[in-house]
Parts: C-alpha cells; sequence; structure tokens
C-alpha cells in the first residue's frame, strides 16, 4: 500500500466507524476536540485500526501519544513500513 | 405517613404501528394488525412459529451517535418514547438534572442481537481482541434505563425492574410508589423489548407460540377466541411520565389521568402456567392499594396472550371479581405481545381511552371460548365514559402484577 491507500482507509474506516464527515478529515484535526471522540471512541479506534490493516497496536505506548488525525496517519504508516521490513 | 397522588401527564410509544402514541391508537382505533410474516424465523430449525410484530418507521439516528452507540433496538425505542412522554407533559431536559426525576424501565432481558453477535465472533477463535467497548453497555440487564438517563441527562434514580412479561406493568408500579413515597417528583417508567427468533423460541419450545396462522399472520394472536393457539412475540417500548400531583400542578402540566393502586405477587403455583385464584388476589389488591371496589372500574385491560391456559385463567379471575358487567379486551390481537413493553404500552392506550371515552376491541375475538368465563368482551370500538380501569400483566416466573389509573377527578 502507498502512504496515501493508507491514510485513504484509515480516514473511510474512521468516518464509518464514528459517523464523521469526509470534509472532518484533515490531519490537524484534533481526536478530542475536532472530531468529538472521547476514551470510548478511541479504545475502538483502535480495534478498528487493527481489523482494517490486521495488526495489533492495543500495548504500543506510542498510541498514547496520538492526539491529531495526522499522528494516526504517521503512526499506521510507521506501523506497516516496520512490518513489512520485518516480513 | 401520607402517601403523594400521583399522575400520568406525558405518553410515549414506539410498537409495531411505528413511533408515537399517534400511530399506536390510530392502528388500534381502525383495528389495524401489526403482525407480520417474518422471514428470518424461517432459517431457524426447531422453531416452527414464523409470525411477529416488528417496529418499523423508526430511524435510530435521531438519537446522536455518542449516546446511541451504547445503544440496541430496545434503548432506542425507550430513549424516543421517552422524549416523546416529556413532550407532551412540557418537561425540558434541563428540568430533569435536579435529581427529583428518576427512570424505572425494564427490559426482559439485555440486548439478545448484541449477545449473539458477540458470541458468534468469540466462538471463531475464542478471543476478545475484537470485542467493542460499547457491547456491555447493550447486554447489561439496565441497558435501557441508563441509557435513557445518559441521553436525557436524568440525575435522579434508576431503576430497572426486570419480571419478562410484566415488566411494564411493574416498572409504572414501582414508579408510583417511588414518587407517592415522595422520594422522586417525576418518573419516567415503563419497558422496552427488541426482537430476536429466541424470544419467539422460549414460547415455541413450550407449545405456547402461534404457530397455526404462519400463512395468516393478522389472524393471530386470537386472545379469548376458541381458535386461539399461543403468543406471538413483538417488540416496542410504552413509556408513562409519572409526576406528583403537586409537581404537575406547579409546572401547569396536563394531567390525563392519576395512578391510584398496584400490585405484585408471586405465583407460586408454577413457575409457567398462570393460576385463577392468584391472579385474582393480585386485581383485588391493586384495588384495594387505589380504596376501590370493582363497582368503580369501568374496564379490564386483560393481559390475554392468546395462550390456552393464560387466557382462561385471568378470563375466569376476571369473571370472579367483574362478573359480566365490566368490559374487557386484550390488545395483544392488534399486535402481539412486545414482552416487557407490553404493560406500557398497553396503559399507554388505556390511558387514551380514558382521555378519549372509547374501549377499543380484542382483535381477532371472532369466537369467545366459554372456557375463559362469561366476560363482557369488547368486540367493536365502543363509546363509554370511563372512570376508571385495571390493567393486567403476568409473567412466566411467576409474577403476577396490576395497576390501576381513573381519570383525573379535581379536587
Amino acid at each position: 500500500m502507498t502512504d496515501q491507500e493508507i491514510i485513504a482507509l484509515i480516514d473511510s474506516s474512521l468516518v464509518e466507524e464514528f459517523e464523521l464527515e469526509p470534509p472532518q478529515m484533515t490531519p490537524e484535526a484534533t481526536l478530542y476536540d475536532d472530531l468529538g471522540l472521547d476514551s470510548l471512541d478511541t479504545v475502538d479506534m483502535v480495534i478498528v485500526l487493527e481489523g482494517a490493516f490486521g495488526f495489533k497496536i492495543r500495548e504500543e505506548e506510542a498510541i498514547r501519544q496520538i492526539r491529531t488525525l495526522g499522528d494516526i496517519h504517521r503512526f499506521v504508516i510507521d506501523k506497516k513500513r516496520t512490518k513489512e521490513k520485518t516480513a | 405517613m401520607s402517601l403523594r397522588r400521583v399522575v400520568i401527564t406525558g405518553l410515549g410509544a414506539v410498537s409495531p404501528f411505528g413511533k408515537g402514541v399517534d400511530s399506536l391508537m390510530a392502528g388500534l382505533l381502525e383495528g389495524r394488525s401489526g403482525v407480520r410474516e417474518t422471514p428470518e424465523l424461517v432459517a431457524i430449525g426447531g422453531l416452527r412459529t414464523r409470525v411477529a410484530g416488528l417496529v418499523t418507521g423508526v430511524d435510530p439516528k435521531e438519537i446522536p451517535r455518542k449516546f446511541r452507540r451504547s445503544m440496541s433496538n430496545m434503548s432506542v425505542y425507550a430513549t424516543l418514547a421517552c422524549q416523546e412522554a416529556m413532550a407532551q407533559a412540557g418537561l425540558a431536559p434541563e428540568e430533569c438534572a435536579d435529581g427529583r426525576t428518576g427512570v424505572v424501565i425494564g427490559s426482559t432481558v439485555g440486548s439478545t442481537q448484541a449477545t449473539e453477535e458477540f458470541f458468534a465472533d468469540f466462538f471463531t477463535d475464542r478471543s476478545l481482541e475484537r470485542m467493542k467497548s460499547t457491547l456491555f453497555f447493550q447486554i447489561m440487564n439496565h441497558s435501557c434505563a441508563a441509557n435513557v438517563a445518559q441521553t436525557l441527562g436524568i440525575a435522579g434514580r434508576i431503576l430497572a425492574p426486570s419480571a419478562a412479561c410484566a415488566t411494564g406493568c411493574q416498572a409504572v408500579g414501582y414508579g408510583f410508589e417511588t414518587i407517592a413515597l415522595g422520594k422522586q417528583d417525576r418518573m419516567l417508567c415503563g419497558g422496552a423489548d427488541e426482537f430476536h427468533p429466541l424470544t419467539a423460541a422460549t414460547f415455541d419450545i413450550m407449545n405456547a407460540a402461534s404457530v397455526a396462522f404462519n400463512d395468516r399472520p393478522q389472524q393471530t394472536p386470537r386472545p379469548f377466541d376458541r381458535a386461539r393457539d399461543g403468543v406471538v412475540c413483538a417488540e416496542g417500548s410504552g413509556i408513562l411520565l409519572l409526576e406528583s400531583l403537586e409537581s404537575a400542578r406547579r409546572r401547569g402540566a396536563t394531567i390525563l389521568a392519576e395512578v391510584v393502586g398496584f400490585a405484585t405477587v408471586s405465583d407460586h403455583a408454577s413457575i409457567a402456567n398462570p393460576n385463577t385464584a392468584a391472579i385474582e388476589n393480585c386485581m383485588r389488591l391493586a384495588l384495594a392499594d387505589g380504596g376501590l371496589t370493582p363497582a368503580d372500574i369501568d374496564y379490564v385491560n386483560a393481559h390475554a396472550t392468546a395462550t390456552e391456559q393464560g387466557d382462561i385463567a385471568e378470563g375466569e379471575a376476571i369473571g370472579r371479581i367483574f362478573g359480566d358487567r365490566v368490559p374487557v379486551s386484550s390488545l395483544k390481537g392488534h399486535f402481539g405481545h412486545a414482552m416487557a413493553a407490553s404493560g406500557a404500552l398497553e396503559l399507554v392506550a388505556t390511558v387514551e381511552m380514558l382521555g378519549r371515552s372509547c374501549l377499543i376491541p380484542t382483535r381477532n375475538l371472532d369466537n369467545p371460548d366459554p372456557a375463559c368465563g362469561k366476560l363482557r368482551h369488547i368486540r367493536t370500538v365502543e363509546s363509554a365514559r370511563l372512570r376508571a380501569a385495571i390493567k393486567n400483566n403476568f409473567a412466566l416466573g411467576g409474577v403476577n402484577s396490576s395497576i390501576v389509573v381513573r381519570s383525573i377527578i379535581h379536587d
């Protein structure tokens, strides 16, 4: 997958799960304030991303630093690339 | 200790006739059936009943996602019905945050559909890794009451009685007692349930579900009729906003009726089969609770689910107390048995009958079964001035409940 394909899959998965509007999905959008998510949603967001990309990220320390949609894009892209290298 | 008078100031309904009390009453007064063939039942091995009363015309997205994410359908139905009752009563959500408004809404169990979906996934590899955080809130037994309180910002008591088919009636009774004791000023009371094939199976395996009218769904169930052959399961929610008389008057709310008596008893003769004496006892206790006699009652809204034994036991008990003087009907012939919602939905309709001065007949009652006693069955819509009515609900598990409402007497 290209970076753009990864970003598109992240955005579409979150739009569907959390009933967001595509124009909201900008990299600088914060999860809590701009997208209106809360702690329960972020638990489910991890499950959605694990299902979409076929990896396990729940125990990753880096997840706790995520604040914006762009943070998610970078985290998932890094995770995918690392996985590809070790495969 | 003096008890406070308790009145009804708002009604809400989601039923097989659609969303709203108006839809419910239109279906009932026009004599329509809310029972349909239900194709999803055909694929289930061993299940013989193929009919159900399913809710139509509801858009769950009326409820914001933040609140809806923890709801199964039963909580959606309950929330929409509560919103309707509050709107009728002129009770704004911001008035519910002072701790004097509570919720008493029950269901038979938590969401069976959510439970099925979880275990279907869990059994693929016995992993919890795909479990969503909101699942528990749909499965817990107080799901409806809790979701309603969260959505409407209610800060008072939460009660969630669970007594199968007596749940809705019990909930109104417990709300009545809570207000009468002065513990709350207002209570959103009722029941909710969502259809699942397992519900129909529960009755079918006991030979208590209707199976002979699968090709003629609108002709079943048939309460008190010679050809009755069992329960038709339905879904929905009925809600009544109960309020102390002082609170209603202070707010200038329109008073729809007064709740005057309630009783609920255990029928320990059988966990499954109703007993005439226990039903009679329950009705007499409810009358006594309201300081009324049988002569004060102008209408009996029967539980009558169209089972062989249940209709006989209830009909005999009604006959022992009221003879053939008092009109009797069951509304299950119109839209089936809405389980935990049935008591509240039928009580909503009963309060409407008091206000509209009319009586709704038992649909599909073509040939009254004399084994059910010599009752004054209602066969067509009738005009009648109704002072008071008693409403029955009985449940598997040996739970009886009766509640008495009357037209408000201004004093």
